[in-house]
């Protein structure tokens, strides 16, 4: 028996005569296949119990913080604070409410009252994010808070606001870091994270969440991504060293205390808990289930399943928070992450299996559109590992999406001239980072629905093509299993097959009759330590 | 080569359209009587202007515009001022000078494209900074408005026939250009240029926007 075929961890399970079918997303939809035998499927681990009480445990954090005084004794009248959230894109999907950011808010602004501070602003880290409409930013805050502090008090950052940026200053590479002026003028800034994903958060949060276009430049490019081994492995990240660096600047002008809380996996709960489970383990409830919601979405269309899925928030719960200085405090909070999310695999595969789900951090409540199956192929799941990627170099990775050719006119206009008008022309990033970032960046029309409305950047789809970079430069090959249509893949690079049978075979093709193959079972957060 | 952005006026960088102009004319008469008639009559013809843009907009110019006959250049002049300061200045939308201001920053040449009359908007576009205009110019004969337009009459195609003889005219790379429009009439402006973009669309607008993959702005 090969060496991959070790069963080292519950969260592995390999293919026999006698499995269940797996369970593959497919954009709005699910698969159910028959995968060959000795496919190594890797599973999330089982959510760590969420903590009992999560406002005592967020009080006791602010009390205990690491490096620092306690915020109580941090705090004076007549100060100014800001705090700072993690916008829309975390956690994913969004979590049922409250929202563990209103938990947080709610105690500060109580600390805050009771301390005879009144200057208080809320600002949504979102850098080049969309901004966040106001429902969602009701959502994520509760109506109590909402009601009183917006839109004066609580708002959007905006990136391409001159008048609302400041200059801190210039790193011994030459990175320039400019902040927005609120938060760098506030006597504390406190900022409040969600790690979902090991990229998340420390000194990302600021030096990133709340930066403009030309600070974003220095390490948003494709030979930063190429230099990160993983950049879901800090200490192999090349675009975490650089945010450490810009994250340092920070730190040497400005008071920041930082919250980082840690979430478990339990995406789902109640009558869709069985979505969590091996399909081995599935009871004949749990097939019917399954059964019934294929059916109900068969007869759906597209975007009416989307709707749905959007509507299902996750039962997220917290079970880490800790308060202080940004390095200690995040390297506790990656812990637990890792604690959860970590899991040992012996061997890499020479075909991933990769189903795409409905969402990703940049469409919430919109399409993934094409470029952001991309990214959540060769960016995300390809980079869930540490030590070495899943898939053998020069691989083949197989991604199961409709890869419709839809884009949201509203949150991703700049996508869909870069898709159309400039992959045809060229992949290369770099060509494209020289040749055409600047002037998407600097579009009016981009900029003013960026500022005014709810687009995402112009410069934004450039991110998303580079961060599929090392991705690209790794695998040899990408199928996609399902596309409903022949441009797409081929605009991307890809090639079709149009189902999984027909890729695998393809992919086996191309790397050998005998290859190994692993499937990343969907949807979930795994980082697989792979020896 | 140097590019261009071309704006329509009305609806696209100010909330007012040629209707508010003439309310503001009509009440402004020189005797109460007059301005009483005049801003009743003007009231009362907005179902038939409305009607008749939706059909034509060279038939809404014949028509509208005939409600200037007989009136003076100079007081015409004369209220421009407080046109703009009553009511043209407080209508810009609150994005619309920060548009023009990001696009001037790229070095794009500023141009307002406008069905409006000329003498009514030259305040406004001081204000909002733009390098040239053109509007519809009415003709008048001893002083007096006729009620009629000079050719050419800015309006659909004649926009971006203008637009392609300025450009050559100035030595304007038109694919590098951009044009904003609220209007569906102004389709043609739209497709001359190689980044066109829709400002505060319509239903119809935004629909021919969407099928064509262009900007949606807000400027509201």
């Amino acid at each position: 028996m090969p060496q991959l075929r070790r069963k080292i961890d519950e969260a592995i399970v390999y293919i026999d005569t006698d499995s269940a079918p797996r369970i593959i997303p497919y954009g709005e939809d699910f698969w159910l296949e028959d995968l060959p035998v000795g496919t190594r499927v890797i599973y999330p681990k089982p959510p760590i119990q969420g903590l009992p009480n999560r406002e005592a445990a967020i009080r006791y954090a602010l009390n205990h913080p690491h490096d620092c005084d306690p915020l109580y004794a941090q705090l004076r009248p007549g100060m100014k604070i800001t705090v700072a959230l993690d916008d829309i894109s975390l956690p994913l999907p969004p979590m049922k409410t409250p929202d563990v950011r209103q938990t947080i808010l709610e105690i500060l602004l109580e600390m805050f009252e009771a301390n005879g501070i009144d200057d208080v602003h809320l600002i949504i880290a979102n850098s080049l994010h969309r901004k966040m409409t106001p429902d969602e930013m009701k959502r994520m805050v509760g109506p109590k808070i909402f009601k009183e502090f917006y839109p004066d008090r609580y708002y959007n950052h905006d990136a391409e606001w001159p008048e609302g940026m400041v200059y801190i200053g210039t790193t011994e590479h030459g990175e320039v870091l400019n902040i927005n002026r609120r938060a760098a003028e506030s006597d504390l800034l406190i900022y409040v994270n969600i790690n979902l994903v090991p990229m998340d958060g420390g000194h990302k949060s600021v030096a990133v969440g709340l930066c403009d276009y030309e600070s974003l430049r220095a390490h948003h490019e494709p030979q930063t991504i190429l230099d990160s081994h993983s950049y879901m492995d800090p200490a192999a990240s090349a675009l975490n060293t650089k945010c450490v660096r810009l994250g340092r600047l920070v730190d040497k002008h400005m008071n920041v205390f930082h919250i980082e809380t840690a979430l478990n996996n339990r995406m789902y709960d109640g009558p869709m808990s069985f979505m969590a489970k091996k399909e081995d383990d599935f009871t004949a409830t749990d097939r019917a289930k399954f059964e019934a919601m294929r059916f109900a979405l068969k007869n759906l269309p597209w975007a009416a399943r989307r709707k749905i899925f959007h509507s299902v928030p996750a039962a997220y719960e917290l079970i880490a928070c800790h308060a202080g200085k940004t390095e200690p405090t995040h390297d506790r909070i990656l812990a637990k992450c890792f604690e959860q999310y970590a899991i040992p695999v012996k061997g890499q595969a020479d075909i991933m299996i990769c189903g795409i789900p409905h969402i990703s951090p940049y469409n919430v409540n919109s399409i993934l559109n094409p470029l952001l199956v991309q990214v959540m192929g060769l960016g995300y799941f390809f980079n869930m590992f540490r030590y070495k990627p899943i898939l053998k170099k020069g691989g083949v990775l197989i991604l199961c999406h409709p890869c419709y050719d839809e884009f949201d006119h509203e949150h991703h206009p700049s996508y869909i001239e870069f898709f159309h008008r400039l992959l045809p022309e060229t992949r290369d990033a770099f060509r494209l980072r020289h040749k055409y970032e600047r002037e998407f960046a600097s579009n009016p029309s981009y900029i003013q629905m960026y500022r005014r409305g709810n687009a995402y950047h112009g410069a934004h789809p450039f991110f998303m093509w580079y961060w599929g970079e090392n991705g690209r430069a790794h695998v040899g090959k990408v199928i996609v299993a399902g596309a409903e249509n022949a441009h797409v893949p081929q605009i991307l690079g890809w090639e079709r097959a149009d189902n999984l049978q027909e890729a695998i075979a393809m992919a086996k093709g191309y790397v050998g009759r005998s290859a190994e193959i692993t499937m990343l079972h969907q949807p979930s957060i795994i980082i697989a330590d792979v020896e | 080569m140097v590019a261009a952005a071309f704006y329509d006026l009305e609806g696209t960088l100010v909330s007012t359209n040629l209707v508010h102009a003439l309310y503001f004319y009509s009440k402004n008469q020189q005797g109460l009587w007059q301005s009483a008639v005049k801003t009743v009559s003007t009231v009362a013809s907005i179902p038939l202007f409305w009607a008749t843009d939706l059909y034509s907009r060279k038939v809404f110019n014949d028509l509208f515009f005939k409600r200037y006959a007989g009136e003076s250049e100079d007081r015409l002049k004369f209220l421009s001022k407080e046109l703009f300061e009553k009511v043209l200045r407080p209508n810009v939308f609150p994005g619309a000078k920060e548009l023009i201001s990001k696009s001037r920053s790229l070095g794009l040449r500023q141009v307002v494209v406008t069905g409006a009359i000329d003498l009514m908007i030259k305040d406004l576009m001081e204000y909002l900074e733009v390098d040239d205009f053109v509007a519809n110019r009415l003709e008048f004969v001893n002083g007096r408005a006729t009620g009629r337009l000079l050719p050419p009459v800015m309006a659909s195609a004649t926009k971006a026939m203008w637009i392609r003889q300025y450009a050559e005219r100035e030595g304007i790379n038109l694919n590098d250009s951009y044009a904003y429009t609220d209007s569906m009439s102004d389709l043609p402006m739209l497709s001359v240029v190689g980044h066109p973009a829709v400002v505060n669309p319509d239903v119809r607008l935004r629909a021919t926007a969407v099928h064509h993959d262009w900007p949606i702005l807000d400027l509201r």
